[in-house]
């Protein structure tokens, strides 16, 4: 098997039984029959169908909207606009992910002043079929006066650039700017002296890099149904990664009290960050509200390239300087990031991460945060790191290159461990960035012969990795079975490694507990799917929860024994007496404590709500071999290895899932997908037909390699895995080229003809 | 405008709808007759998770008219277990742990059953260039590979069996 | 005395000082010595920082302990896809 599991040196004190195995997933048979509701999949009877009005402008003033023909149209049933929402004060406050500007987030789900990109939403209508709702935009008159556009991110930090928003003033510069500008923020990160870290080195490489925007492109559109009854209460279903986060943010757009509003989160088909804000969620309240029916919305395909993601493309400059023997002295990053027509691109963890891998005195990272007439970025799959690391990654080859070294032991000889001062600040706890390279460069794929125009890349790559406010619920039912209520809706299989951890402390069967996603009123506070935290922080919430129920079952056995509470201990699903001096008593399985729950004080429930800390950062280092047709540019991903330290893989089939799916994206990323912008400043590849997402054919299998270093803050030591592994493709795919054809590419995607037409200049070039 | 009026076979059973001139088979699977297996993830053809059979033929439902479907006969994915027997590809999927969100799950499995009647003996390269019109956004599609080859595997076992 | 380091952008509210020695038990406490200190610090102590405290990192967790010597680092809060 190329998929291999290696354990760090923290051993587990003890014997697992679920934790670790690949059992079926509990929601899988939903899936493969076509039963699980998904967004889209969910009516109600007497709903209505809602459809957007967008900006066919990248930036426009709206003069005025008339929607009175579309009002009258039989079968019209209500239209929201601008109007209908209550305009917001300008102020950042804390809503789950981060700071959020409710003033922005108004203006992004409705027009107000002016529309910013194609696609930017003006009208809403909810009628009582499709084809009339689609007729009925076509009724509403929106009187535009276009403006001036600006889509790349360098001409809109240019002095005379039409600006978006007239009142921006750059933040995190002193003084303040005393003129707005498209730059929203300055973040700077610098530890050390660069200047005297580079007059000690004896090699520098330094260069400019460019990337594109690209889109999470999960395969479900956005879609959701809200009911509104007349005295108030709303009911949501959403396709999302945080219903908890929706409630709050529609609430807070609606003017609703947070207790009116109940989201249930479907099925979800793919986020990858993309689906943690919302779009048509207030539209679809804002509807109901006004046509006292539910009211159903979908986005198209086209809408979601449109309105919705993508994360930022970036201008960057990298300079590394090292000695001779392979020492890293001195490193700096400029970094430019789109942050789409709001403020808030991830330039900031962008920066954080961007030398995260590598111990470094001296070190200097600017990160600019610039507003262009595109869709407002969203988060995606370790959000800012992938552009800002596959620069920096590019970089680290080219001078291993220049200084003779292996890549992989240049990487070792600079490479972040514990005790290491992060280029962002504190000190690394445990790490297994070190392993990963050890691993790599032990693979067998490493040393593996190449064939004509082939090459080798490797890249290692970061992400933090979250915690963050958790509840979960363990209901035991009357039978020894139990129910497990969690509040972070799964996307990749996370039921099934948050029963295995319920099933590995209660001691009981895995088939004996069901997982549920509660809804926002069953279950208290949860903070979204994101961050890789899953795993994490339900699972830390899921433990305590079922250590919880394991407390009242032995106090329940104690009463019976009639012994004091603290001479009981739980063992496999046992109740049993701590030792000789507690008694002699008969073993009670959890089945039979439950059994007389009623008679012995009531159900048994357990309960957790945390906010999870300790969250373990993730390393991965990546192998590629790549193919060049020198006659077409087409570049083929001919092998592929990840070796990702997880911590502790609970279900290793979905560790390896995430890590092969996290390479694929990275490779679409680098190879093709980009957003495309016509001189009108529309965009030119809104579908899945000209936005080429990596299918089957295009990549080989993905061999893994899962490390564990256990993170010493879990229970079982997990880690987050999710994002990381989109990290170091970009850069593996960019240095195997430059393997394969002695030629180092900057920009991003390294398209067949940005390849052919390199291959042709180095020709020329001789 | 009218509705047309339409009968048809749908999972075997004799189905009657009417539905609007310009919306798809998807739309009527869906919206009409409440089969929300066949999933809509562009509408243009190019993602497959709407993929169905329709006489014997693997199509996206997002690319025919329901208007058309008098006298065919349609498979989609809640027709593809055998009562409570799920198919070798089905099961094969869950224990290679080859779907993450399950979103085109639906789309996948219709389509490699489509490949395995036809050729019940692929190559991985086969499989792959079968499945180019399905994407997926989650697996990075080794695992779907190894499931649909695993099924096949399994399914020519059975009928050696058989004989 | 905790040790206390500001990352990135804070030193623009603090004067551009860089490390501080503090008296604090806990993040609130830690929190409040800062804003005391440094007035313009004050709005995006408790609503945008993390901290680090001996290099692990906590976010929104006003009551974790901070031992005595500590290294504590203040840096933005993380979120993620």
């Amino acid at each position: 098997m190329p998929n291999d599991v290696k354990t760090g040196s923290l051993a587990p004190d003890k014997k697992l039984k679920w934790v670790g195995t690949r059992p079926l997933r509990p929601d899988g048979v939903d899936k493969v029959t076509g039963r699980a509701k998904f967004g889209a999949d969910f009516s109600l009877p007497g709903m209505l169908i809602g459809k957007v009005l967008r900006s066919p402008h990248p930036h426009a003033r709206i003069k005025s909207i008339d929607t009175s023909k579309a009002e009258v149209l039989p079968g019209v049933k209500a239209v929201v606009t601008r109007d209908d929402f209550h305009d917001m004060e300008s102020e950042f406050v804390p809503a789950g992910e981060m700071l959020v500007n409710y003033r922005d987030m108004v203006r992004n789900v409705m027009a107000r002043e002016k529309v910013l990109y194609d696609g930017h939403a003006v009208a809403a209508v909810a009628a009582t079929s499709n084809a009339v709702a689609k007729r009925a935009l076509k009724l509403i008159e929106v009187d535009y006066e276009p403006l001036p556009h600006v889509i790349d991110v360098l001409e809109a930090m240019e002095p005379d650039a039409p600006l978006l928003h007239e009142d921006m003033i750059t933040a995190g510069v002193e003084p303040a700017p005393d003129k707005p500008s498209n730059v929203a923020k300055v973040v700077e990160f610098a530890i050390g002296d660069v200047e005297a870290g580079f007059a000690q080195a004896e090699v520098i490489v330094e260069r400019t890099f460019q990337t594109k925007p690209v889109h999470q492109a999960y395969i479900e559109p956005h879609a959701c149904v809200a009911s509104v009854s007349e005295d108030g209460q709303a009911e949501l279903w959403c396709t999302t990664q945080g219903h908890y986060v929706v409630r709050g943010h529609c609430a807070r757009l609606l003017g609703m009290d947070v207790s009116k509003i109940r989201v249930t989160a479907s099925e979800i088909g793919g986020g990858f960050g993309g689906k943690t804000v919302v779009y048509l969620e207030p539209l679809a309240l804002a509807l109901s509200a006004k046509a006292c029916r539910p009211v159903k919305m979908v986005m198209s395909r086209d809408e979601v390239f449109r309105a919705s993601g993508p994360t930022s493309g970036a201008h960057m400059r990298i300079k590394v300087g090292a000695t001779k023997d392979g020492r890293i002295t001195a490193a700096e990053a400029d970094l430019k990031y789109q942050a789409g027509a709001f403020q808030g691109s991830p330039v900031q963890p962008g920066a954080m991460c961007a030398f995260a891998p590598y111990d470094l005195e001296n070190v200097k990272v600017v990160g600019y945060d610039v507003v262009t007439n595109r869709p407002k970025v969203a988060a995606y799959r370790a959000p800012g790191a992938p552009i800002s690391e596959y620069a920096v990654e590019c970089v680290i080859d080219e001078l291993a290159r220049k200084l003779g070294l292996d890549p992989i032991d240049f990487r070792l000889a600079n490479a972040a461990k514990e005790g290491t001062r992060a280029a962002y600040g504190p000190k690394f706890g445990p790490i297994g960035l070190v392993e990963t390279l050890q691993e790599a460069k032990a693979h067998p794929h490493y040393t593996a012969p190449l064939g004509p125009d082939q090459g080798r890349g490797v890249a290692s790559g970061f992400w933090f990795n979250i915690g963050g406010e958790t509840c979960a619920a363990l209901n035991i039912n009357e039978d020894g079975t139990a129910a497990l209520m969690i509040g972070t809706p799964d996307i990749g299989g996370s039921r099934a490694s948050l029963c295995m951890m319920a099933a590995e402390e209660l001691g009981i069967d895995l088939d004996r507990i069901r997982p549920i996603i509660a809804d926002t009123s069953s279950l208290g506070y949860t903070f979204l799917t994101g961050g890789s935290r899953v795993t994490f922080a339900s699972g830390m919430a899921t433990i305590d929860a079922a250590q919880d129920a394991v407390r009242q079952l032995c106090e329940r056995a104690a009463k019976i024994w009639e012994i004091p509470s603290d001479a009981v201990e739980w063992e496999d699903g046992y109740a049993k007496p701590a030792g000789a001096n507690a008694g002699d008593f008969e073993p009670m399985s959890l089945a039979e404590v439950a059994k007389v729950a009623g008679k012995t004080g009531g159900p048994i429930v357990g309960h957790a709500q945390i906010n999870a800390q300790g969250a373990g950062p993730s390393f991965g280092t990546h192998i590629v071999d790549v193919e060049v047709d020198r006659e077409t540019g087409r570049v083929t991903v001919v092998r592929y290895t990840v070796v990702q330290d997880a911590g502790k893989a609970v279900h290793p089939a979905y560790v390896e899932g995430q890590y092969q799916g996290g390479a694929v994206q990275g490779i679409g990323w680098a190879l093709n997908e980009e957003y495309i912008y016509g001189e009108d400043g529309r965009l030119e590849n809104p579908g899945f037909l000209d936005y080429r997402i990596p299918v089957a054919s295009d990549v080989p299998m993905i061999d893994t390699v899962i490390v564990e270093v256990p993170n010493p803050r879990h229970p079982y030591g997990v880690r987050g895995v999710g994002e990381t592994p989109i990290v170091p493709p970009m850069a593996a795919i960019t240095n195997a080229l430059a393997d394969a054809l002695g030629i180092r590419f900057t920009e991003l995607p390294m398209s067949p003809p940005k390849v052919l037409e390199a291959i042709g200049e180095a020709a020329a070039g001789g | 405008m009218a509705k047309v009026h339409v009968a048809t076979t749908i999972n075997g059973d004799a189905v009657e709808f009417l539905c609007e001139a310009d919306e798809t088979l998807l739309d009527v699977l869906r919206d009409e007759l409440h089969l929300t297996g066949s999933k809509e993830g562009c509408g243009s053809g190019d993602c497959g998770a709407c993929s169905v059979m329709l006489d014997g033929r693997l199509v996206c439902a997002c690319l025919v008219l329901g208007a058309e479907l008098g006298g065919r006969a349609v498979e989609t994915i809640e027709n593809m277990a055998d009562g409570e027997v799920l198919h070798p590809l089905q099961r094969k999927f869950l224990e290679h742990a080859a779907l993450q969100c399950g979103v085109c799950t639906p789309g996948i499995l219709v389509a490699a059953k489509a490949l395995l009647d036809k050729n019940p003996e692929p190559s991985e390269t086969e499989v792959r260039y079968w499945l180019a019109g399905n994407l997926c956004r989650c697996t990075g599609y080794d695992k779907i590979v190894r499931a649909v080859l695993d099924a096949a595997g399994e399914m020519r076992g059975e009928l050696t069996h058989a004989e | 005395m905790a040790r206390g380091v500001l990352t990135g952008n804070l030193r623009k509210f603090t004067g551009g000082e860089t490390e501080v020695e503090l008296e604090a038990g806990n993040v609130r406490q830690l929190f409040r010595a800062l804003g005391e200190r440094y007035p313009n610090l004050r709005p995006h102590l408790e609503e945008s920082l993390a901290v680090a405290i001996d290099g692990q990192i906590y976010q929104d967790a006003w009551f974790e302990p901070i031992p005595p010597d500590a290294e504590v680092h203040l840096l933005p809060q993380i979120a993620g896809g």
